[in-house]
């Protein structure tokens, strides 16, 4: 029984990524329209074999759009795990190893930036550096920071006093060697399981900043900011907030599934 | 009665340190408010005098201060753009946020509990498994995406309620409770799916403790030991859990006013944003920032009378 439901999680998450990420990969070189041409004898054109999810106000394939679009969402949440984990990984390794008043010092500040939703945090370094899909990258990045480096500090707290370490400290390994050659390969079921869920927050902040206008710019379009362009034309053509929707839930349904594999 | 105060001062310090950051990293940022309020055919000298007039030609330290001063007194200076008193601007908008805050916390309560409860009562059974399933799928969606769905729904196909048809209190009592009903399902949605998450599983937990089985060879019946004795242990981690979802459900309710064009905070801290208004953008973050440390605050007290083990 424990088994089969193991299957069916990862299976059914594989799937809905498969389903999302492929078309966003592919849409990096390929779409099958351009997603800004805009035709106006195609204007909220309906479903059909040529445009298998319709067209827009603009008269625009959407699903050529959610293509590019669902590019740009990933790439940025990629781009924002990356930064965070890296800067995150390093605060929580020096941190959790050394202690000491460093640690005390840059844990008051990470309690103060845990205590803020990530979406404020986001909103706030977005109002400090400007809009557009590099400062939201650098600002979700720098918003998440606190949350990785809390998690691998106390990972390094766990690890470092094990046997293991101490003999390696015997043996005359360095400090940094021991902090990365040994102990953070020990720590990375918890890194990659806290990767993932940061992933999926990534892709939902970054999703809700573009949806308030003040995330990604045109004429770059992520999901979040069609989301919010297909809100003002809900009540004529619902079926472009339907599928942008769709691809931002099962993004986040499919690695939400795995993740739970994982751990 | 000394684990409070211990707590009090620790929340004074936080607050204390949000503000300098908040502050410091507005006052340093590039750009000249002056400039931007006279426009770029102003000259030297009325920029000067600006400037002068906004308090901008003083030291950083000064101006920190200053403001430190007035926010305690709850003035937080004037708007850049609307040049309107910050706190007015805000205390007309706050009770209509707040609202909706709580009535989504009302909603996420009301929904993810009893099915939490439920679900953990049955467990292992095909209920437990259906509404594992579409509790999964919820925490899935984000706030604004329900947000749509609940207007296409409710509000385009079922015509509940006219989309950004919202009326004010003082207007229409009526109109305004039942309007913001939608938006706090919206934003109650997803977190009533953690909710019911997180208890189910910490109900699961219980079940193997020992003191569960004490109680069912004392002769309890199985009810009495799932409702005497476990929802109580259970629903520690709970209360943790809401402190922590308000201060989402201000993130959430943001990103739904927009959804649902609602005139509260979050379209005043948007604005604001986009016309670099920093007063009123400063002043907004330490307001969440008091909402937030405050309920953790009460939080933790709530903690510590229900386990006296805490802090200790």
């Amino acid at each position: 029984m424990k088994k089969k439901k193991y299957n069916f999680n990862f299976i059914l998450g594989m799937i809905l990524l498969a389903l999302t990420l492929i078309p966003a990969f592919v849409g990096l070189f390929w779409t099958p329209y351009n997603p800004e041409t805009m035709d106006k004898t195609l204007k909220m054109a309906g479903i059909s074999l040529k445009h298998i999810y319709g067209c827009d106000n603009f008269g625009r394939d959407i699903f050529s759009r959610i293509m590019s679009g669902s590019a740009i969402t990933v790439a940025i949440a990629l781009g924002t795990v990356a930064f965070g984990s890296i800067i995150g990984t390093i605060i929580g390794a020096l941190t959790g190893y050394f202690g000491g008043i460093l640690d005390e010092a840059l844990m008051r500040i990470n309690d103060v930036a845990l205590a803020f939703p990530s979406l404020l945090l986001a909103l706030v370094m977005v109002s400090l550096l400007g809009s557009g899909k590099y400062q939201v990258m650098l600002a979700l990045g720098i918003a998440f920071i606190p949350s990785y480096a809390r998690i691998v500090r106390s990972e390094y707290i766990r690890i470092k006093n094990l046997d293991y370490v101490k003999s390696a400290k015997l043996a005359g390994a360095g400090e940094f060697r021991i902090m990365f050659v040994h102990i953070l390969p020990n720590a990375k079921t918890v890194i990659l399981s806290s990767l993932m869920i940061g992933f999926n927050n990534a892709v939902l902040a970054e999703a809700g900043l573009s949806f308030l206008g003040i995330g990604v710019q045109p004429p770059d379009a992520s999901l979040g900011r069609m989301l919010s362009e297909a809100q003002s034309h809900l009540f004529t053509n619902p079926g472009y907030a339907l599928f942008t929707g769709c691809t931002i839930v099962a993004i986040i349904l499919g690695f939400s599934l795995l993740s739970k594999e994982v751990k | 009665m000394k684990y409070v105060w211990k707590k009090i001062l620790s929340c004074i310090i936080t607050l204390f340190i949000v503000s300098l950051l908040v502050f410091v990293a507005f006052a340093i940022i590039p750009g000249d408010p002056a400039l931007s309020k006279l426009g770029t055919n102003a000259t030297e000298a009325s920029l000067a005098a600006m400037r002068q007039q906004m308090g901008l030609d003083k030291p950083i330290w000064e101006r920190y201060l200053n403001w430190l001063w007035g926010a305690i007194r709850g003035d937080f200076g004037t708007s850049y753009s609307y040049s309107m008193s910050v706190a007015s601007m805000i205390l007309d908008k706050l009770p209509i946020t707040l609202t909706l805050m709580i009535f989504s916390m009302c909603i996420m309560i009301l929904i993810g509990v009893p099915l939490g409860v439920y679900a953990s009562y049955k467990e292992g059974t095909a209920i437990d498994r259906v509404i594992q399933i579409i509790n999964q799928i919820n925490m899935a969606v984000p706030p604004f995406f329900s947000g749509i769905l609940i207007t296409l729904l409710f509000g385009v196909t079922l015509k509940f309620f006219t989309p950004g048809g919202f009326v004010s209190i003082s207007k229409n009592p009526v109109g305004f409770f039942t309007y913001m009903f939608y938006p706090a399902l919206a934003v109650a949605l997803p977190k009533s799916a953690m909710i019911l998450n997180l208890l189910y599983s910490s109900l699961n937990g219980e079940k193997k403790k020992d003191y569960v089985r004490t109680a069912y060879s004392r002769g309890n019946t199985s009810n009495a030991v799932f409702f005497g004795h476990m929802l109580k242990n259970a629903s520690i981690p709970t209360i943790t859990f809401l402190g922590m979802a308000l201060a989402d459900m201000i993130a959430g309710s943001i990103i739904i006013e927009q959804v649902f064009g609602i005139p509260g905070l979050g379209r005043i801290l948007l604005t604001s944003i986009q016309n670099r208004d920093y007063p009123v953008v400063v002043a907004i973050i330490m307001l969440i920032a008091v909402i937030v440390i405050g309920v953790n605050f009460l939080v933790d007290v709530l903690y510590k009378l229900v386990d006296p083990r805490v802090g200790n």
